[in-house]
C-alpha cells in the first residue's frame, strides 16, 4: 500500500476520492454495457453483411472471367479502362455513445444506371455487361460493409478502453481507497485512545504533587 | 466535415478493372513492397480516401499496415475476397474484433 499520512485532512480528501470513483465506475459499466449491445448488433450486421459482399464479389469476378475468355484481354481492358461513371463519397459522422462512426453517404455523378457500362455494346460481348451488372450490384453492400466495418472497429476499441478503465476502478482504485480509509481511521482511533490514557494519567501525577491525592488502589 | 472523399481499390489487376469502370480509383499491383508504399500513399490524411477496399492475398501480407489504421476514423481499410475465392480474412477481422471488446472469443 501506498504512503498515506494518517490525518483527517488526508481521510477527507479519500472519503471524497473514493465517491467519484464509484460514481465513475457505475457511469463507465453503464457506457460499457450499452456499447456492448450496439456492438453486438453491429457484429451480426457485419457478419451478414460479409457473407454476402463476398459471395457476391466471387459471382461477379466469374462473370468477369467468363467474359474475360470470351473477349481477348486487350479488348476488355480497354473497354473498361475509361469509366463514364464516377462516384463522390461524403463523410458524416454519427456519434455513438462518444464515439465518432463514419456515415457513407454515396454519390454517383450521373443518376443514369445504365452509365455503367463506359463502353459501346457494339465490340463487346454480352458477358461483359453480366459481370458490370453484377459488380455494381454487389458495391452498394461493400459500401455498406465498410460503415459497418468500421463501426465495428471503432466501437471495439472503445469497449476495450471502457472496459479497462472499468476494472481499475473495480480492482485497483476503488479497494485501495477503502484500505487507505480503513488505515488511516484506525489510525486515528489509535492517536485519540492514547492521547486519552495520557491525559488520564497526567491528571493523576497533577492531583498528587498538588494535594498528595491519591486514587484508591 | 462533409466534404467529398474518394474511394479506393487495391488487388491484382483482373480483380480491380471491374470496380475502374464503377469510376473508383484503382491501384493494380501484385508486388508486396508496391502495395505497401501505395497503401501507406493513399492512406495519409490530405489523399482523403474514405474507404480503401484491399484485396486479400495483398492484406495478408500488409497486416501491420493495415491494423494501424484500424483506430482512426478514416480511411476504412476493408478486405475483400480476390479471384480465387475468399481466404476467410475478412471473417477473421471480424473475429478480431470481438475478441478484442468481449475480452474472448464469443462467436
Amino acid at each position: 500500500m501506498a504512503t498515506v499520512t494518517p490525518t483527517r485532512m488526508v481521510l477527507n480528501q479519500m472519503k471524497g476520492r473514493l465517491t467519484t470513483a464509484q460514481r465513475g465506475h457505475k457511469l463507465l459499466k453503464d457506457k460499457r454495457d450499452e456499447l456492448m449491445r450496439q456492438f453486438m448488433d453491429v457484429v451480426r450486421r457485419n457478419k451478414e453483411l460479409r457473407l454476402k459482399v463476398e459471395a457476391g464479389l466471387t459471382e461477379a469476378f466469374a462473370a468477369l472471367s467468363v467474359a474475360g475468355s470470351v473477349m481477348s484481354p486487350e479488348m476488355l481492358e480497354q473497354s473498361l479502362l475509361y469509366p463514364r461513371q464516377s462516384v463522390e463519397l461524403g463523410v458524416g459522422f454519427n456519434n455513438v455513445m462518444s464515439v465518432n462512426v463514419p456515415v457513407y453517404d454515396f454519390k454517383t455523378k450521373s443518376a443514369d444506371s445504365g452509365d455503367i457500362f463506359p463502353y459501346g455494346f457494339a465490340q463487346t460481348s454480352g458477358e461483359l455487361d453480366d459481370a458490370m451488372s453484377a459488380i455494381s450490384g454487389v458495391f452498394e453492400d461493400m459500401l455498406e460493409l465498410a460503415q459497418v466495418e468500421k463501426t465495428m472497429q471503432l466501437l471495439a476499441q472503445e469497449i476495450e478502453k471502457t472496459r479497462r478503465r472499468v476494472n481499475a476502478l473495480e480492482y485497483v482504485m476503488i479497494p485501495e481507497y477503502q484500505a487507505n480509509i480503513k488505515y488511516i481511521t484506525a489510525k486515528l482511533q489509535e492517536n485519540e485512545n492514547s492521547t486519552k490514557v495520557r491525559l488520564i494519567k497526567v491528571k493523576e501525577m497533577v492531583l498528587e504533587k498538588a494535594h498528595d491525592f491519591k486514587y484508591a488502589e | 466535415m462533409n466534404c467529398m472523399h474518394k474511394i479506393g481499390v487495391m488487388g491484382s489487376r483482373e480483380t480491380v478493372i471491374g470496380f475502374k469502370a464503377l469510376g473508383l480509383d484503382v491501384f493494380p499491383t501484385s508486388d508486396i513492397t508496391e502495395a505497401r508504399h501505395t497503401l501507406r500513399r493513399i492512406a495519409k490524411p490530405e489523399e482523403n480516401y474514405a474507404i480503401i477496399y484491399v484485396e486479400e492475398n495483398l492484406a495478408k501480407e500488409l497486416w501491420s499496415d493495415i491494423n494501424r489504421y484500424k483506430d482512426a476514423p478514416t480511411p476504412a481499410i476493408i478486405l475483400i475476397p480476390g479471384r480465387d475465392g475468399t481466404l476467410g480474412l475478412g471473417q477473421s477481422a471480424l473475429q478480431e474484433a470481438v475478441e478484442r471488446a468481449v475480452g474472448s472469443n464469443i462467436l
